[in-house]
């Protein structure tokens, strides 16, 4: 008998990648802008999606949602009530969307082209772990952080933080009474990911979004 | 916790490329994974306890080699190792570094096996 070292050198997430790229062609020659957004369960991604879409329509752009959950519908019915086209994926368990699930449910979504466009958002499920592994093929991820949930947030959760395009602090109508400290909330996201955009923001009044949606659009222009 | 679908993963690969090695039997499974890879390797050891279980992998040990973060450094011209995952600036100089060069793998390096047919020949 003789031992012998056979190397594969493989990606364990291989599958997933290929199927990402895919995904990422489709998007590209759709001209569709895709945004995946990741946060804490609670953190209003919902709220702040549910804010975003319905500014965007406002301006009369072609916006629509794919939100994942481990059950339930609610909010893809939340979503729904900013008048876009919205596709819940009820993930059953599992703790993060991966690139199959999407292009499963990008199939067989009727009222839904890549082509008809310009904004296709994807809500992950609430996780700030497992989520950071699976590319979806987006162009932009946005991590959430709303001011209930401690400054550390960026320290805890590296990995995630690290692998953002962009930021969002959620609830700022309330930073006042959750004694939120701004700028130590920047100052760690800063130091996870350095030079990342950071909105501050709240789906409440509205602060941010101004902002929020103005780098959509330079995002947009930006593609490709 | 997406360690036991990253090691059903690995079993599945694993176990398709044995096929070119008939009648081998799989003494360990060395993974490549990065500090910032997000996955608890303790736990990816207990889960591929499970996962094996009733494959050609049963019993076979899996080995992991963490690799720490690597960022590079602009002002300095250097891809340079960093200690942790707290801060991503250049250990030298300081500088906040957003150019990350190594940390992220989850990768199968190679698979350790012993031939059977060896005896025959």
């Amino acid at each position: 008998m003789t031992t012998r070292i056979v190397e594969l050198r493989r990606g364990i997430l291989k599958k997933n990648d290929e199927l990402a790229a895919g995904l990422r062609g489709r998007y590209a020659a759709g001209g569709v802008l895709v945004l995946n957004l990741v946060s804490s369960p609670g953190t209003g991604k919902t709220a702040f999606l549910e804010r975003t879409l319905k500014d965007l329509k406002a301006k009369g752009a072609r916006v629509a949602a794919l939100v994942g959950d481990l059950e339930t519908d609610n909010d893809a019915r939340r979503l729904a009530s900013s008048g876009a086209p919205v596709r819940q994926i009820n993930t059953h368990g599992i703790c993060h969307l991966d690139a199959e699930m999407i292009g499963k449910h990008l199939d067989g979504w009727e009222d839904v082209a890549l082509d008809q466009l310009d904004y296709l958002f994807i809500e992950n499920v609430g996780n700030l772990v497992c989520p950071s592994s699976y590319d979806l093929g987006e162009k932009i991820r946005v991590v959430l952080l709303s001011v209930t949930e401690g400054e550390d947030k960026p320290l805890k959760y590296p990995t995630m933080f690290n692998s953002a395009d962009a930021a969002v602090i959620t609830k700022m109508d309330i930073a006042g009474p959750c004694d939120f400290d701004l700028a130590l909330a920047r100052k760690n996201i800063n130091e996870i990911r350095p030079g990342i955009r950071i909105f501050e923001t709240s789906a409440k009044t509205g602060t941010g979004m101004e902002e929020w949606l103005g780098y959509l659009a330079e995002a947009r222009k930006g593609r490709g | 916790m997406h360690e036991l679908s990253l090691i059903t993963s690995v079993v599945e690969t694993v176990t398709e490329s044995l096929a070119a090695y008939p009648g081998a039997q799989v003494k360990a499974v060395r993974l490549r994974v990065g500090a910032l890879a997000a996955v608890i390797p303790e736990t990816l050891e207990f889960c591929y306890g499970i996962a094996s279980e009733g494959t050609p992998l049963e019993g076979s040990k899996l080995a992991i080699d963490v690799l720490p973060v690597v960022v590079h450094c602009e002002p300095c011209g250097q891809d340079l190792e960093i200690e942790g995952i707290q801060s991503f600036r250049c250990p030298k100089c300081g500088e906040p570094c957003s150019d990350l060069r190594q940390g992220r793998e989850l990768e199968i390096d190679s698979v350790e096996i012993e031939d059977a047919d060896e005896e025959k020949r």
